[in-house]
């Protein structure tokens, strides 16, 4: 029974390395880190460009974005590679078996609370990732990678303030 | 030589479809590793599984070596790569709000995409969330542009501000990681509980 519950995770020291290369191969070709919340930010930006382009010609944020992105910003290193990340991950899945339709929660809460949480889990880090300039594979992962003090101080809030806080989330996990 | 596209060795084109590239072995990476589950990235917090330290630190200090050796072989020029700037303020306060986006929602944004790949539902409303919370940020920018700019100190290195050469940085660097990896194992083994 037990045997059968075990995940087959690769060990955590092998999946850094191989994560680490993957950073590293993409500062030698690119000349830059790896990075997630970026290509939200594209997504948005477009789909505000679609919707109300006159907001966009006149809005602060929009304007500054439009004049240090020139061109479609779906045309974006983040974008092309976050689709990567979905086919990645995806065949990660399918060869360990773990492609599955499912809300993932602790048996302590009902699915429902926990959608409730991650909605407002990501609100919260959109915003903050926004704010912060790369949340954490661009401002944590990649700027400590080239030693950024930006990127150190961003990963120990990050990871501080998940602690400061894990005991009142404990039902959620736990 | 590196970093290619720099050096105008590779088209703008050849990188959007390596950046494609280099996301698949990101994402393989991340799901592999375990980072499509929210209770096992959750559990770093709690101390029952501390995958989350063992795979963030390794990879940090993989690539910061790397860069290391590549540059002393002259194979990249560190000068060209991309150095996050430090935004004193926002970055502490945008990691602060990270941190509670992560201990509530139970994922980061990579994690999320890694994790929607193989069908989880929660991370699909993660993704909605991390949509309004940018629009939010986007739409709302002049309130807190002053904050966002604020106490901006250029693209300062670890290494600069204590003043010791790259190397000896990455060795304390090392060092450290290692005594977070062993008090990692530790709470392993004092808060066991099943794999999620």
């Amino acid at each position: 029974m037990n045997e059968v519950k075990k995940t087959k995770y690769i060990n955590p020291y092998i999946g850094g390395v191989l994560l680490g290369i993957v950073l590293l191969a993409a500062n030698f070709i690119s000349g830059r880190g790896l990075g997630a919340s970026g290509a939200v930010k594209s997504a948005v930006v477009s789909t505000v460009n679609v919707v109300a382009p006159t907001h966009v010609e006149n809005a602060t944020f929009y304007k500054a974005y439009r004049q240090s992105h020139p061109g479609n910003p779906m045309h974006s290193w983040l974008v092309f590679e976050m689709l990567g990340v979905l086919v990645g991950g995806f065949l990660s899945g399918a060869f360990a078996k773990r492609l599955k339709f499912k809300v993932e929660h602790s048996p302590k809460i009902t699915s429902k609370r926990r959608i409730i949480f991650a909605v407002m889990g990501g609100i919260l880090f959109g915003f903050g990732s926004q704010l912060g300039r790369g949340c954490t594979s661009g401002s944590a992962l990649s700027g400590m990678a080239v030693l950024s003090v930006g990127g150190f101080i961003t990963m120990t809030f990050i990871f501080g303030t998940a602690f400061a806080l894990a005991y009142f989330f404990r039902k959620n996990w736990i | 030589m590196g970093p290619l596209i720099v050096n105008e060795i590779i088209s703008p084109n050849a990188n959007l479809f390596i950046a494609f590239l280099i996301g698949i072995g990101f994402g393989f990476a991340l799901e592999s590793s375990g980072f499509s589950s929210s209770r096992k990235l959750a559990g770093m917090f709690y101390g029952y599984d501390t995958t989350v330290l063992k795979v963030f630190f390794t990879a940090a200090l993989t690539a910061m070596l790397g860069l290391l050796f590549f540059s002393l072989f002259g194979w990249i020029d560190l000068d060209f790569v991309y150095i996050n700037p430090t935004y004193l303020t926002s970055a502490i306060l945008g990691g602060a709000i990270m941190g509670a986006g992560f201990i509530m929602g139970g994922f980061c944004p990579g994690t999320a995409f890694c994790a929607i790949s193989i069908g989880k539902l929660d991370a699909l409303a993660f993704i909605g969330g991390l949509v309004l919370g940018i629009l939010f940020f986007t739409e709302g920018y002049p309130m807190w542009e002053g904050i966002y700019k604020a106490n901006f100190l250029g693209t300062p290195t670890m290494n600069d501000i204590i003043d010791l050469p790259r190397g000896v940085f990455a060795l304390g660097m090392i060092l450290v990681a290692f005594a977070m990896f062993w008090v990692g194992e530790w709470a392993e083994k004092k808060f066991p509980r099943e794999e999620y």
